[in-house]
Parts: C-alpha cells; sequence; structure tokens
C-alpha cells in the first residue's frame, strides 16, 4: 500500500516533465495553426490579418507565458479549447477514450484468448511439430505490420464477400452494443492477433523455464495430473512475463492505435492526437499526450501491483 | 485444396456475417446518399477555411453571389443578375427576390454588404481578402441591389466572387459572432450534425432558391484511408465518393457496379526553382533544366499517365497548345549546351523538397525528376517534408527546387497575379521578378474584350516557359465514383460537388 502511495506522489513530477517536453516538441516542428488552416493561402495575409489570427490562436505571447497560460488551468482542471474543433479539449478526449478503451480491452481479450493457451500447448509440445509450427506462425503474426493485416482483411471481405464492417459513423457500446461489436471486431482482430503472436512467443518460453524448476518436477512425482501441475502450479508463475508484455501493450493501445484507426475511421484518441498534430492544435496535443501518459503510468502501477498478487515472493514495499 | 478453399470460405462467410448484422441493423435510407471522403473539412467559416476539404462541404451549404457551372461559365447564383459599367470599375448585382437563408430570413444587399466588410476586414483574417482589396465601396440602393466600387478596372473580380471564400452569410450572424460555430446560409443543404473527422449529416433545405434536389440529404463518412473508400463502394456501403489517389481512383473501372467521373482539374503540378539560390539564378540553368525534363515521362511513370501535359494557363478558355512552348519536347543536347553556356558543364547539387501524401504523387514525381535531371550533371537530393513543414518552408522561399500540386483558377490574373506581378502576395515564393510578366498581368486585369485578353495571356505564357522559373509538368483529374444506380453528377474542373444537387437516386 506504502508503495502504491509513493508511486502516485511521483505522478505530478512526471506530469509536469511530460507537460514542458510535449509543450516544446510541439512548438519545435516548423508550422503552426495557421499554416495549417489556410495552407499556402495563408501567405495573403497581410501583417495585420496574421497578427489578428495569431492572437486568436494564442501564438501572440512568448512560450513562457503560453505555457504559464496553459498550464495554470490544467492545474484547475481546464485544458484549454481546441482551436480545430471549437470544443474544450477535456470534452474530445472523453468523448473519444472509450472507444479506445473498448478497443484496447478487446484486442487484449483476443490476443490472451489466442496467446496463453497456445504458448502453454507448444511449451508442452517442445519441439514436436505441433510446437514448431505454433513458432513460425508467431513469428509470421509478430513480424506483419498490423495495418498490411487490416488493409487485407478489408480487401479480402470487399473483394472476396462484398461485405465488410460499417464504416465512419462509429456507435458507441450504449447506443447499439451489436452495432458497436460489428465495428471494432475486425480492428480489434487485427490488433490482437498481432499480439497474440507475441503471447505464444512469451508464455511458451517462460512455461518451458518453469516446467524445468524443481517444486514442477516434485509435483509430478506426487502423481498430479499433467493438467493440475501446468494450470495450478505452473501457469501462475509463467503468468509475470506475460502481464509485464500486456502491460506495455495495454499502456500503448490507450495512446490509441493510430494506423488500426485510421485505416477503420474510428475516432479514436490516436487519430484524435494524429489530427491535433497535423493542425497544430497545441492544446489538444497537449492535453492528450498529458491524459496518455497518465493512463500509461496508471498501467505501470497496476501491473506492478498485479506482480505481487501473482507471486507473493515479490515485495514492492521494499523494493 | 478443395477442403481448404471451403474452410477459408466458411471462415470468411461467418465472419461476414458477424459483420452483415451490423449492416442489416441500420435502417434503409433509400432517400438519402451515403457519401465518403477521406479528408473532412477543417472548419465552418466559409471566409476563412481555404482547403479543399473544407470548401467542398461550404459550397453546399453557403451560396456566393455568383459560381461556375460545370464549364467554368459564371453563372447566378444569389444574384439572379450583373453587369460591369463601361470601364469595368463597378460590377452591380441584382440579388435573386426568393433567395432565403436557411433561419428563412430573405437574403439582402444589407447580408451582401456585410460579409464583403467582414472578408475585407483584416481582423477576420480572411486569405480571400486579397482578391477583394481592390474594393473601395459596397453600396446598397436597395435591398435586392449592391454596387462594388474598384480602385480601378478590375474584370478577373467576378471570377473571384465564385468562390465559397465569397459566401454570403447573415448579417445578424456576423454581428452575432456565430460565423464558425453555426452554418446559416442559403444553399442546397442545412448541416444537421457535424462531427470533426468522423461524419457529416446534410439534409436538404426545401426553400433554396436554386431549384430542387431529388433526395433528402447526404450523410458522409470521413474515411482517412482511400482503401477503405474503394472498399466500402464495392461492399454497397457507399454511394458516393471522393477520391484524392489516382492509384486507387484507377481501381474503380475494375468494379462493375462502380462508375468513375473523372474531370480535369485546373490544379497544376509544378516543378518550382528558385531562381533567387545558386546555379538557378541563371536563365540558361532554368531553361536547361526544362529542356531536360520529359513531362510525359513523370506524368506516365507518377499518375500512370492520368492527366495532361500543360503550360502555365490550364483554364480551358486560354489554354494554348502547349508543344508550341520552350523545350516542351525534351531536348538532352540542347540542355547540356545550355548547361556548358552558364559554365555548369559538370553539373552541380541541389535539393528538391515535396510534401509526403500531398499530393499522393509528390515522392514519385520527385524520384522521376531525379533521374531526368541526373542525366545533365545535377545531382538532386529529396526532401520529403510533413505538409506543414513543407508549407512553411515554401511560404519562406526557403527551398532549391520544390514538387508542388498548385491549385488554378478560371481566370489567369486571378491565379497568377500573386507570383508573377512585383506586388504579388506571394512574390517571394516564386523569387522572380520579371518586368514584362508584370506589365502583361496588369494589361490583362484591366482588358474586358476576351479575345484581347486571349492574345495577352498567350504572350504571358509564352514568355513565363521560356524564362523557365518553374517547370510546369501536367494537370490531372478530380476522381470521383458513384454506384451504378447514381446518375445526374456534374462533375467541374474546380472539383466542386455542387453538381451533386442534381444528383437522383434510382436503387
Amino acid at each position: 500500500m506504502g508503495y502504491a502511495i509513493r508511486r502516485l506522489l511521483v505522478f505530478p513530477v512526471v506530469m509536469f516533465g511530460v507537460s514542458v517536453f510535449v509543450f516544446v516538441a510541439v512548438r519545435l516542428v516548423p508550422g503552426d495553426a495557421i499554416i495549417a488552416m489556410l495552407g499556402t493561402e495563408s501567405g495573403l495575409l497581410t501583417p495585420d490579418q496574421r497578427a489578428a489570427l495569431a492572437a486568436y490562436f494564442g501564438l501572440d505571447q512568448n512560450w513562457f507565458v503560453q505555457f504559464w497560460r496553459w498550464f495554470s488551468h490544467v492545474l484547475q482542471g481546464d485544458f484549454g479549447t481546441s482551436t480545430t474543433y471549437g470544443k474544450p479539449v477535456l470534452e474530445i478526449i472523453l468523448n473519444s477514450f472509450p472507444l479506445t478503451l473498448e478497443l484496447a480491452l478487446l484486442s487484449m481479450l483476443i490476443a490472451l484468448a489466442i496467446g496463453l493457451p497456445a504458448g502453454v500447448f507448444a511449451a508442452t509440445r517442445k519441439d514436436k511439430p505441433a510446437d514448431l509450427i505454433l513458432r513460425i506462425v508467431a513469428m509470421i503474426g509478430q513480424s506483419t505490420p498490423g495495418f498490411v493485416v487490416g488493409l487485407l482483411a478489408i480487401f479480402v471481405l470487399s473483394v472476396g464477400f462484398g461485405v465488410l464492417p460499417e464504416m465512419g459513423s462509429f456507435v458507441p457500446i450504449t447506443e447499439d452494443p451489436l452495432r458497436n461489436l460489428g465495428q471494432l471486431i475486425l480492428p480489434a482482430l487485427t490488433l490482437g492477433t498481432a499480439f497474440a503472436a507475441a503471447v505464444i512467443r512469451i508464455s511458451r518460453a517462460a512455461m518451458l523455464d518453469i516446467l524445468s524448476e524443481d517444486y514442477v518436477r516434485t509435483a509430478r512425482s506426487k502423481g498430479l495430473s499433467d493438467r493440475k501441475v501446468i494450470w495450478r502450479h505452473a501457469l501462475p508463475n509463467a503468468l509475470i512475463p506475460v502481464v509485464t508484455l500486456s502491460g506495455v501493450e495495454f499502456g500503448y493501445l490507450l495512446g490509441g492505435a493510430v494506423l488500426i484507426e485510421q485505416i477503420f475511421a474510428l475516432p479514436g484518441l490516436g487519430r484524435v492526437v494524429l489530427d491535433a498534430i497535423q493542425q497544430r492544435d497545441y492544446a489538444l496535443v497537449q492535453g492528450s499526450v498529458l491524459f496518455v501518459a497518465f493512463n500509461f503510468m496508471v498501467v505501470n502501477l497496476l501491473v506492478d501491483l498485479a506482480y505481487s498478487a501473482l507471486d507473493p515472493r515479490i515485495r514492492l514495499d521494499k523494493g | 485444396m478443395t477442403a481448404k478453399l471451403f474452410s477459408t470460405t466458411l471462415a470468411g462467410a461467418g465472419l461476414a456475417f458477424a459483420m452483415g448484422t451490423t449492416m442489416l441493423a441500420t435502417p434503409a435510407m433509400a432517400e438519402t446518399l451515403k457519401m465518403a471522403w477521406s479528408q473532412d473539412a477543417t472548419g465552418l467559416d466559409p471566409h476563412k477555411q481555404t482547403a479543399f476539404s473544407s470548401l467542398r462541404l461550404l459550397e453546399l451549404l453557403y451560396e456566393p453571389l455568383v459560381r461556375l457551372d460545370a464549364n467554368l461559365e459564371v453563372t447566378p447564383a444569389i444574384a439572379a443578375s450583373w453587369e460591369f459599367n463601361d470601364d469595368a470599375t463597378q460590377i452591380t448585382f441584382h440579388l435573386d427576390p426568393d433567395a432565403r437563408f436557411q433561419n428563412g430570413a430573405a437574403v439582402t444587399s444589407a447580408d451582401v454588404k456585410a460579409s464583403f466588410e467582414r472578408i475585407l476586414n483584416e481582423e477576420t483574417g480572411a486569405a480571400a481578402r486579397a482578391n477583394f482589396a481592390s474594393i473601395t465601396g459596397i453600396d446598397t440602393p436597395d435591398a435586392e441591389t449592391v454596387v462594388f466600387t474598384m480602385d480601378g478596372p478590375n474584370v478577373p473580380i467576378l471570377s473571384a466572387m465564385t468562390s465559397a471564400n465569397a459566401s454570403v452569410v447573415p448579417a445578424a450572424e456576423i454581428e452575432a459572432g456565430t460565423i464558425g460555430t453555426e452554418a446559416v446560409g442559403s444553399g442546397p443543404f442545412v448541416l444537421a450534425e457535424w462531427v470533426p473527422n468522423s461524419k457529416v449529416t446534410l439534409t436538404t433545405n426545401p426553400d433554396w432558391a436554386g431549384g430542387t434536389v431529388s433526395y433528402d440529404g447526404i450523410d458522409i463518412n470521413v474515411l482517412p484511408d482511400e482503401t477503405a473508400i474503394l472498399a466500402a463502394l464495392r461492399s454497397g456501403q457507399v454511394d458516393f465518393a471522393l477520391l484524392n489517389d489516382p492509384l486507387i481512383a484507377t481501381l474503380v473501372p475494375n468494379e462493375a457496379s462502380l462508375t468513375l467521373n473523372k474531370e480535369p482539374v485546373l490544379a497544376y503540378h509544378v516543378l518550382q526553382l528558385n531562381p533567387a539560390r545558386g546555379a538557378m539564378a541563371e536563365l540558361g540553368v532554368r531553361q536547361a533544366i526544362s529542356c531536360a525534363v520529359d513531362r510525359q515521362e513523370v506524368l506516365d511513370t507518377a499518375l500512370l499517365g492520368e492527366g495532361r501535359v500543360t503550360g502555365p494557363l490550364t483554364m480551358p478558355a486560354y489554354r494554348t497548345d502547349p508543344s508550341a512552348l520552350f523545350c516542351y519536347e525534351r531536348d538532352v543536347e540542347k540542355a547540356k549546351a545550355l548547361m556548358a553556356e552558364t559554365g555548369y558543364a559538370d553539373g552541380f547539387s541541389a535539393t528538391v523538397m515535396a510534401a509526403t501524401g500531398e499530393p499522393p504523387t509528390a515522392a514519385a514525381e520527385a524520384q522521376v525528376l531525379q533521374s531526368q535531371l541526373a542525366e545533365i550533371g545535377i545531382d538532386l537530393t529529396i526532401e520529403m517534408m510533413e505538409l506543414n513543414v513543407y508549407v512553411d518552408a515554401w511560404l519562406k522561399g526557403d527551398f532549391d527546387m520544390a514538387v508542388a500540386l498548385n491549385g488554378g483558377r478560371d481566370d489567369p490574373y486571378t491565379m497568377y497575379n500573386r507570383y508573377w506581378t512585383k506586388a504579388g502576395n506571394l512574390q517571394h515564393v516564386a523569387n522572380y521578378i520579371d518586368d514584362e510578366l508584370d506589365s502583361l498581368m496588369l494589361e490583362g486585369r484591366v482588358e474586358t474584350d476576351l479575345a484581347k485578353r486571349k492574345e495577352i495571356f498567350a504572350q504571358f505564357e509564352q514568355h513565363l516557359a521560356e524564362a523557365s522559373p518553374w517547370v510546369w509538368l501536367y494537370t490531372g483529374y478530380n476522381y470521383t465514383a458513384q454506384q451504378n444506380y447514381i446518375s445526374g453528377f456534374a462533375p467541374n474542373a474546380m472539383g466542386s460537388l455542387f453538381g451533386l444537387t442534381s444528383v437522383s437516386i434510382d436503387k
């Protein structure tokens, strides 16, 4: 408990560091909001017109003033207003986050449902044909980029079967769960199967390590069935690297799967950040990145807490 | 093999069924046009938005005084008629008495005046202001008449007034400061819902004075990946789509249920040289580059031949035969001789910048140009940039060479005044001052006789091609794709989607 509190106390420091980094990084990129809005036509603006637009986009002050104006509002829970959407940044983030969270959860579910049993199965059939096949499949799965799988799926379904998940007008799960699932299943499968490949490899390796441990041999010599040995005694200990890997992957997914959201036209957090960067919507970039960083830290903390739950020998307080 | 095929088919069919249920669950809306595009509008203020993607939406909601038809002829919109005075220093518009804003209020001369005053107000930040800066007075003798007075003869102003950037908005909305947050126009469609980068819902405006639309509205989905748009067309999810990528568009004719519309556009692909930089300051070097470029090969390789080689004037009324222009037939020997004459027999190194994905063929164009110019000893390094980074460098004139796709207009003066007159707003981008180009431009601006204007601009084009500050390459097409049960769409060379008003859905 003390460990969790200590980690929580570090959050504000990390968040401040992220704020400064994002604030500076996004401004170092050439091109500003005026160029993003008007393109080459911005060259037609008179100096007075440019000054009026700079004031509108909040670009008329130096960086320190801009940062303080933004950060002091963040401390009060106001992440600013998006110049692209004309809405509060927090509202845009919270509107797009449920989709991202749902997609992340669904993909993790698919990945673990496929990857974990397959990894365990491969470990128990070490160097036999089934193990070899699974290892090759995992290798292919890991080395094929998600967007290739996504585009291929779209192509095969539309050309081969004349059908496609409904794209563009996303329906939240609260409005129509069936339509929502129909829209998310293909992107979740694309993301999930790619990650399943990694889960197969890591769970197989961890399982092989555990199966050679003394206590497993002891369990077997006591006459326990293979199923009990594997699922009750070996698997919980083999889960630690899987949890680590899943935590990191889940953290990434909560930041939005940009390419998959782009291909399947899902208005998730990844697309919000991408569009915000392209439009030089500084408040939205800063707010979204801060939000993503916060999620990542929470997931990391939960992963650390999960270690001690899985293996009581791991004492976080003394770590 | 058969068993494998069966299991693959079964698996695919199962997944298709799972997803198909979501399609079945969608209520059928036969009278709504389902549309897709890859780039959404970036705002709703018709005076501020300049991106093609924004203008495509805004021209369905708002109306200017006049618009261009499919043949690029100026036709009535809010104004039923108009006339210039004898010396083209005044233009008078007579408004359509039936024109109504979507809130029911009549469109009056006061709304027109307020709209143009807003455009001319520097605080608005309207890029289109440059086209109207010559307006010195706006008079409204009655509710249906507006008289614009200019600081000198100005024929091209009528063409500038056809832009969605010259839309008429309600004076009351300007007063209330709601332009850009509310969309109250007088156009054929009403904005029912806009979820940026996701979807746009339009309903037909029953009070539109311009005619009758035969369906209830348009549902536009934003599908950022054009492969997905093609897939959505194939699966029947989408009735009509806008396509930017020629490589995707050329796949449409393979589908029996789809029709591809392609219309030559005025926007031109060009290799911009920077005559203020190094070797490019020499006329001989610029001409050598022009002679060394095989425009047709660039077109065939980068754009699969989907377009035509062009000179500077891309508008049908002024277009001339490009083969008569300087060095439009590739002549490498002449190019080498010109390089030698200017002291660059051994060539030189330069950088060419291009924007990633804008146009989609930019990288391919740069690569072909790189290999063609290598033949005369020019060692080109290609620098691909994110669009806004590219535009930033372009606006500063901070490049040796740039591969660009620049917008076209129906009038040569409006199109090129910004680059090739001494007072042009983007003269610093072209970085080339030429007395003859400047005087020909100004002559063309005040000439009201079309035949004489054509002569003036033909001279302008010839001189520009010979001076070679830029190497004009070709124009491409605007692509739209539709299901075969859609008919009546009239595309135009400006890429306007206004032709959707005449579409019928006959499922």
